[in-house]
């Protein structure tokens, strides 16, 4: 072996070292911060978190009272953003993956993907626009709108993707046995992505239970346990940002709670996901 | 002799591109027609226009006809889903469905409407899979996961699965090419079973496969039909030069 190769070899090692210890540095500070983050959360929220922090509603400062409105709230317009917007999102990726081969179905791709780069306060004015100006108040109903149009482009995207994961070999498999195109898509390639397209569903409403700028223009708040739909509703977002501008340091003291709860709940929804897509076949 | 499959003047184009040119060929009833040819030489694609796969692909254009039965399934108006039926595929990779053992082969007895009741569904499934000689290996775990079954065991449930819709052409696009020796000797043993109840048409690259499982070898070369001919004496004194240097590995 020459002088040159070993030099080589040594130079390789020394570089191959240091790009190994600087992508580690990175991955240790992007944890940390995620660390960081949720310690700082965590020590700052747990002393006001009490049962009846969590079942009360909100009172006048220095009485105490919670946040069992706003869970409810945040809640019950999570599940409408779901109920409305997922079938929309996962037939919309349907179409993009399975028939979207053409120019309409790249229109669709592209108004999406500009959808998802939307800020969601120009979502949340849009739907003031259509929903609470005609009605004359902000409800619940347009605040579980305005979070299912933040998921339809979001929910349609990732389920193209994971449709379009699903080997080819599979549809043709169905297609060789005389299956017509809508059962190959509906029986074979649905249930074959069907973990991915529920991961996507879930971050997507993950995302949506963060959502606070569209919530303020829509669902507004409100002081008490509310049930309807056509009412203004407390959510956890927009009260932790009551609580934490508010002047007093017990309402900051609640925001972190809220957040901390908030934080727990996102949390929560993520290992749901992992828990029921393990993979079965 | 009426030819099961009977195809004129194929041609056949990706785009632009010609992939096979001008291919006419006879397929009998209940016989082993084997493709051989080197890679890229259009046996695949050729075999593929048989029941209408290549419409999956968005370019591909034919001109010319195959017809079977005495109907040209390149009419307009040809019902696509019932010739795919009647014309199965197996393919080169094995390609169970992310469902139980059972449930590959009974979905396309399901979504055709073939069985009566469950016990006949149950029935045709173990039939399927006697046919397919994977019976006594999976009897045991049915309900288990398809992907948990090694690569030989597989592709004997694909071919259970395409055998279970009861085709009557089978379409074997090279499917031992990923098998060791001893679940290919199964699989080639099971096409010579197979040929009382079917027609079939297997791609392969291995020449002594065609040589002991088939009954006629077609030769193509770069898009083209060269020569087809009982496969005796296609491999002892075959009419093309081309053939010959071929089948005897002097090529270049």
């Amino acid at each position: 072996m020459t002088t040159k190769t070993i030099n080589s070899i040594d130079r390789r090692r020394v570089v191959n070292m240091i790009m190994t210890s600087l992508t580690a540095v990175c991955a240790v500070f992007a944890i940390a911060v995620l660390v960081a983050i949720l310690g700082y959360i965590g020590v700052r929220g747990i002393s006001s978190l009490s049962i009846e922090f969590l079942t009360d509603t909100p009172k006048p400062v220095g009485e105490g009272g919670g946040i069992g409105n706003s869970i409810l709230g945040s809640a019950i317009m999570t599940l409408l953003a779901a109920f409305l917007g997922l079938p929309v999102g996962i037939a919309a990726g349907v179409y993009l993956a399975e028939f979207g081969r053409n120019w309409f179905g790249n229109t669709v791709r592209f108004v999406a993907d500009t959808l998802i780069g939307v800020p969601s306060i120009i979502i949340g004015i849009f739907v003031y626009t259509l929903v609470v100006l005609p009605m004359g108040r902000q409800s619940g109903f347009a605040g579980g709108l305005a979070l299912a149009i933040i998921m339809i482009p979001i929910v349609a995207r990732t389920t193209e993707e994971m449709i379009s994961l699903v080997p080819n070999s599979m549809r043709e498999g169905a297609l060789a046995l005389g299956a017509p195109q809508w059962r190959v898509t509906w029986n074979i390639v649905l249930p074959a992505a069907a973990s991915g397209i529920a991961t996507g569903a879930m971050l997507a409403i993950a995302r949506v239970t963060g959502e606070t700028a569209p919530l303020l223009f829509t669902a507004l708040n409100s002081r008490f346990y509310n049930y309807y739909l056509d009412q203004p509703m407390s959510s956890l977002t927009v009260q932790i940002y009551n609580y934490a501008t508010g002047p007093f340091e017990v309402e900051h003291a609640m925001a972190w709670a809220a957040t901390l709860l908030l934080v727990g709940l996102i949390l929560v929804i993520n290992i749901l996901v992992r828990f029921f897509t393990r993979k079965k076949f | 002799m009426e030819s099961k499959i009977s195809v004129k003047n194929l041609d056949f184009f990706y785009g632009s591109n010609q992939a096979l040119y001008d291919i006419s060929l006879e397929i009998p009833e209940r016989e082993v027609i084997a493709f051989i040819g080197p890679s890229g030489c259009g046996k695949s694609t050729f075999l593929r226009t048989l029941n209408r796969m290549n419409d999956t692909i968005a370019i591909a254009r034919v001109d010319g006809s195959v017809v079977i039965d005495g109907r040209n399934i390149y009419a307009p108006g040809t019902d696509v889903v019932a010739l795919r039926r009647k014309v199965g595929m197996v393919f080169q990779k094995s390609n169970p469905f992310p469902k139980s053992i059972f449930e590959n082969v009974a979905y396309g007895i399901r979504i055709n409407g073939i069985h009566s009741n469950k016990a006949d569904l149950e029935e045709r499934v173990e039939k399927a899979l006697r046919n397919a000689a994977l019976w006594d290996e999976v009897k045991d775990r049915l309900n288990s996961s398809a992907f948990g079954l090694s690569g030989g065991q597989q592709q004997r449930l694909c071919i259970a699965r395409a055998l279970a819709v009861q085709p009557e052409v089978v379409l074997m696009d090279e499917p031992a090419s990923a098998l060791d020796p001893i679940a290919t000797q199964k699989i080639e043993e099971l096409v010579v079973e197979l040929k009382r109840d079917y027609t079939i048409v297997i791609v392969t690259h291995n020449m002594q496969q065609a040589a002991r499982v088939s009954d006629r070898t077609a030769f193509f070369m770069l898009g083209k039909l060269v020569e087809f001919n009982p496969t005796q004496k296609m491999f002892t004194n075959p009419d093309e030069k081309l053939t010959e240097d071929y089948i005897t590995g002097r090529f270049g």
